[in-house]
């Protein structure tokens, strides 16, 4: 295994951005630079990995003890690589984006917001990278903690209601972790991740096995709003609208699920959540909430809200594929991370769009906006058919590996499920677009686009996911990516 | 050699500034509080030369007048007092130096007898820390407890009345231990620590050995605050002097608690206790309901300072469930919660004065947003304190409860576990409720901009603004050298 400094770097750079846009509060335009910056350095590092991780290589760091015999280690492993990616480069994104929404908005305290991004930035990476429970633990503390004073940014009642409720599930989440993390290491003396699981030579009795999956479940689940630890993500849409884009449809959800992918592949292995018996919990668990979460979107009118339910679907999506413990599965799952990503991602950043521009959030009043807000409504449309899986869109390449996945494990009842689902994901998103296009909107008149700070962005996000759907191997090799991946945690079956 | 001879330097420093204190204070009364500060900063000075000597050359039994035991008395300064002395000590300077405008404001003239008090406290608990001899033990315990009444009388209005219940409740419980020591006096002969411990197995089911152990160990709990025996520490923390009570929060329980160590561990060892009782699991229950039970008071709580008293009852439940786990992981855990909690709670209680000397004073539900403009560095220090004592890393209080959790897997002692889990919900409950206070507007304020435009900076000075954030600042640092430590105690837990 090779050494390199670069996930440390990758992991810093946002973090020294913080102590810079804090000093440089009383002028927002060098502040915003900091983060600007900060993003692209971020994303350079990241994709300077990417060609080893393609080719299967791990580059790691081991820095210094955290606890006798458990080291403060990250390494760069080709899933770790693939979800650093997306997150660090869908930052560059938002950030662009959140200067046109904060400053369209007019929000207060916005050195506060941006330099907890920062932070929040650090943390995701960090979990991306962390090469064993320890450190992973670490970061995904330090990621909650991080996303409190976004969620709470707006200071109203609401929002101090939902800081409360995110912090109750997430330090619930995190203790119940760290007991995992305690029993993993008392039956297997060690927490180190490691592609064929670390249960995978442990003696250990059933119940006890079934105990440790059920608090690893608690830890992550929540993160990765697998019901019913899914309803503080509703609740935080209080959150300024990036924050609900970027943290809560890719870096807060992604590290949830991205955990699942680590506990499931990496500490448990295949072999071990197969002859246990544990992937069928989570089946049945993921299974639910695809099906009730889309039924849920149907009952929001809130535009952020609905897609919060629908956010909590497809991250179910990604936690099946896993469950299936098929390499075509787990690859599905991988893939609709990048894709899940881009296009909530988009809808969220429309959300946003209309939000600061006609002051509008429920989906009984988007008659007719399309008319003043073409741009936005077109990427609206994309990220929403992409959603629901219509091809040629990235959302349709991952759910046919899931569906195959499903058939490859002789599996029915997840490919029936997978089908609902995409009908009712085409009837929650559709009414959307039908008022936005087709019936007469009022008091509209003075209104145009919004501003291309957000525009830009929300359009890009768009087109980035088309081109994943028809050419997932143009950019950064992701299909490749999620192959190899899927490969390596299969080897014994 | 006068590496030899620190353990009773230690000691000796004290005495020597409880001594010139007085007569300089007849000269000038102001120099007081800086000799104080170097009386301790000599000790503290002298315990980490001792540490870094007992690292290479290992430990020191310091016979005094050269008389060896039994017949003479000792210090013993090994792998477990040394690193005490040095965590009492250095806290015990940050403390001293950030008490000098409090002492001024709240107790103005009375600053000779206070920090000849607090030099006299100190030599009390030094020489608890060191000795090797049980009834030397108890004379330190007194002198500690009389400098501490003393202390504790000097503050608000109701100060002497709570000092009085402590002091009735402390000289219940040291009437108790010495009992108990009397006890084992009869029955072995001797006093000295190490000696009884190879004559207690010989004798280990006489009845009054057990009745003995039982005497001791309420009697010092009494003293750790140890639940049911905590009644006194509530109203004595808050209404002594604000640099009272973080003189002796952070360090007083923690000091009976390592007698619980001494001898639970060393004197009588787990094995042999039981084999007659099941002691160690009553230490660690009753650990367990102090600390569920001093959460939940601690959240019931509007005064800052009584929810810190409350929240210290809770702590050194942590402290004593991982001695009663006596295995190398709850061992770790419990001293290095020792180290933690001492830095935590001595920056929270430093904070609570900073906040007492320029608000008049620690009412939480008058506590407003203004705060974080007025006091920025202040209330920094409090969140990464309040951050620290919910146990979320890299910050040191994460990685006490990370051992104490394994330790009690290691048991499969699953109730423990849950307690300590269940416990850092509540701590986020009672702190994140003042930095909701503290960092947001709020939101039931009929205006919308509740700092007035007039608020400015109006920080304390940089004598106690220091102390404030290195005891901050050393969070992060234990965090991310808790190996190192944990290491170290793992080395010296006894029962390898």
């Amino acid at each position: 295994m090779d050494i390199s400094i670069v996930p440390l770097l990758a992991i810093l750079v946002s973090l020294v951005a913080v102590p810079l846009i804090l000093f440089s509060s009383s002028k927002p335009n060098l502040r915003e630079g900091w983060t600007i910056l900060a993003g692209v350095i971020k994303f350079g590092l990241v994709l300077s990995l990417l060609p080893g991780a393609i080719d299967g290589q791990t580059v790691s760091l081991h820095l210094f003890d955290l606890a006798p015999g458990m080291p403060f280690e990250l390494a760069a492993d080709p899933i770790g690589v693939f979800f650093a990616v997306i997150a660090s480069g869908l930052w560059i994104f938002t950030s662009f984006y959140s200067i046109g929404y904060m400053r369209g908005a007019g929000e207060k305290k916005q050195t506060r917001y941006f330099a907890s991004f920062a932070i929040c930035l650090s943390a995701t990476i960090g979990i991306a990278f962390s090469a064993n429970l320890l450190t992973f633990i670490v970061f995904y503390e330090m990621l909650t903690l991080a996303t409190y004073p976004l969620v709470i940014h707006k200071e109203t009642k609401k929002a101090i209601n939902a800081g409360r409720k995110y912090l109750a599930y997430t330090l619930t989440a995190g203790l119940l972790l760290i007991a995992a993390a305690g029993l993993t290491y008392y039956y297997t003396g060690s927490i180190e991740f490691n592609p064929g699981g670390i249960f995978a030579d442990a003696n250990v009795p059933h119940t006890a096995m079934l105990i440790i999956f059920i608090l690893f479940l608690g830890g992550v689940g929540v993160k990765a709003g697998i019901m019913p630890l899914h309803s503080w993500l509703p609740s935080a849409m209080a959150a300024p609208t990036p924050v609900s884009a970027l943290l809560h449809a890719v870096a807060v959800v992604k590290s949830g699920v991205f955990a699942v992918i680590r506990v499931v592949g990496y500490v448990f292995g295949t072999d071990v959540m197969a002859s246990y018996g544990l992937n069928d919990i989570l089946i049945v668990l993921a299974g639910a909430t695809i099906i009730l979460a889309s039924l849920l979107a149907f009952a929001q009118d809130n535009l952020k809200r609905r897609l919060a339910y629908s956010t909590v679907g497809h991250l179910s999506y990604i936690v099946l594929g896993v469950a299936l413990l098929t390499p075509l599965g787990m690859q599905g799952g991988i893939m609709h991370i990048a894709a899940h990503a881009t296009m909530k991602i988009t809808l969220f950043f429309c959300a946003g769009a209309i939000y600061v521009n006609l002051h509008r959030e429920n989906i009984s009043n988007l008659n007719g906006i399309a008319k003043v807000m073409p741009w936005t409504m077109a990427a609206f449309t994309i990220g929403s058919m992409g959603l629901a899986g219509v091809p040629p869109l990235n959302g349709f390449v991952s759910k046919w590996f899931l569906a195959l996945g499903s058939l490859e494990g002789e599996m029915v009842l997840p490919l029936i499920i997978l089908i609902i689902s995409g009908i009712l994901n085409v009837g929650y998103f559709f009414p959307i677009i039908q008022r936005a296009y087709f019936r007469k909107g009022e008091g509209l008149e003075n209104y145009g686009e919004a501003s291309p700070f957000m525009v830009i962005p929300l359009f890009a996000t768009a087109v980035l996911s088309i081109f994943f759907g028809m050419f997932p191997n143009l950019f950064f090799n992701f299909f490749d990516l999620a192959t190899s991946i899927a490969g390596t945690l299969f080897t014994g079956g | 050699m006068i590496e030899t001879q620190i353990p009773a330097l230690i000691a000796l420093a004290f005495v020597l500034f409880a001594i010139l204190i007085p007569v300089f204070s007849l000269w000038r009364s102001e120099l007081a509080q800086p000799l104080a500060v170097v009386g301790s900063g000599l000790a503290a000075t002298l315990s980490l030369f001792g540490f870094i000597n007992y690292l290479n050359n290992g430990a020191i039994r310091y016979f005094f007048g050269g008389w060896e035991p039994p017949i003479g008395i000792e210090f013993v300064y090994d792998g477990l007092s040394a690193f005490m002395v040095l965590v009492i000590n250095t806290i015990a300077l940050l403390v001293l130096i950030h008490s000098k405008h409090i002492s001024k404001r709240e107790f103005p003239g009375k600053e000779m007898p206070y920090f000849t008090m607090a030099m006299l406290m100190m030599l009390g608990f030094n020489g608890m820390v060191l000795t090797g001899d049980l009834f030397n033990f108890y004379v330190f315990l007194e002198i500690s407890s009389l400098a501490s009444y003393a202390l504790i009388a000097i503050g608000e209005k109701q100060a002497p009345f709570s000092a009085f219940r402590y002091l009735i409740i402390g000289t219940t419980g040291g009437t108790l231990y010495l009992l108990g020591i009397g006890f084992l006096y009869t029955v072995t002969g001797t006093l000295n620590l190490i000696d009884m411990s190879a004559m207690l197995p010989m004798v280990a089911d006489n009845t009054a050995v057990i009745a003995a152990l039982i005497l001791m160990i309420v009697g010092i709990g009494v003293k750790a605050a140890l639940f049911p025996m905590h009644g006194w520490l509530p109203d004595a923390y808050t209404y002594a002097s604000s640099s009272s009570t973080a003189l002796i929060a952070p360090i007083g329980t923690k000091v009976a608690a390592y007698m619980l160590f001494r001898i639970v561990l060393y004197l009588f060892g787990v094995e042999l206790i039981d084999a007659v009782a099941p002691l160690t699991t009553v230490i660690g229950v009753l650990a367990c309901i102090g600390i569920l039970y001093g959460s939940i008071m601690a959240i019931a709580q509007t005064e800052l300072k009584r929810m810190l008293a409350f929240s210290s009852i809770s702590q050194i439940g942590y402290i004593i469930m991982g001695l009663s786990l006596a295995n190398p992981f709850g061992f770790a855990g419990a001293l290095l919660h020792v180290v933690n909690h001492a830095a935590m709670k001595a920056c929270l209680f430093l904070v609570s004065g900073n906040l007492r000397l320029k608000e008049g004073h620690t009412n939480i539900t008058r506590f407003d947003d203004s705060f974080r403009k007025k006091y920025p560095w202040t209330m920094a220090s409090f969140t990464v304190a309040a951050i620290s004592m919910v146990g979320l890393p890299p910050l040191a209080g994460f990685f006490s409860k990370w051992y104490l959790a394994l330790g009690t897997i290691d048991n499969e002692n699953w109730l423990f576990l849950a307690v300590i889990l269940v416990s850092s919900l509540l701590n986020a409950v009672y702190f994140f409720r003042i930095l909701e206070k503290v960092y947001m507007k709020n939101p039931d304020a009929a205006d919308k901009e509740t700092i007035a435009a007039d608020v400015k900076r109006n920080e304390v000075s940089t004598s106690m603004l220091t102390p404030t954030i290195i005891l901050a600042l050393s969070l992060f640092v234990i965090g991310f050298a808790n190996a190192v430590i944990v290491g170290f105690l793992m080395n010296i837990f006894p029962m390898q």
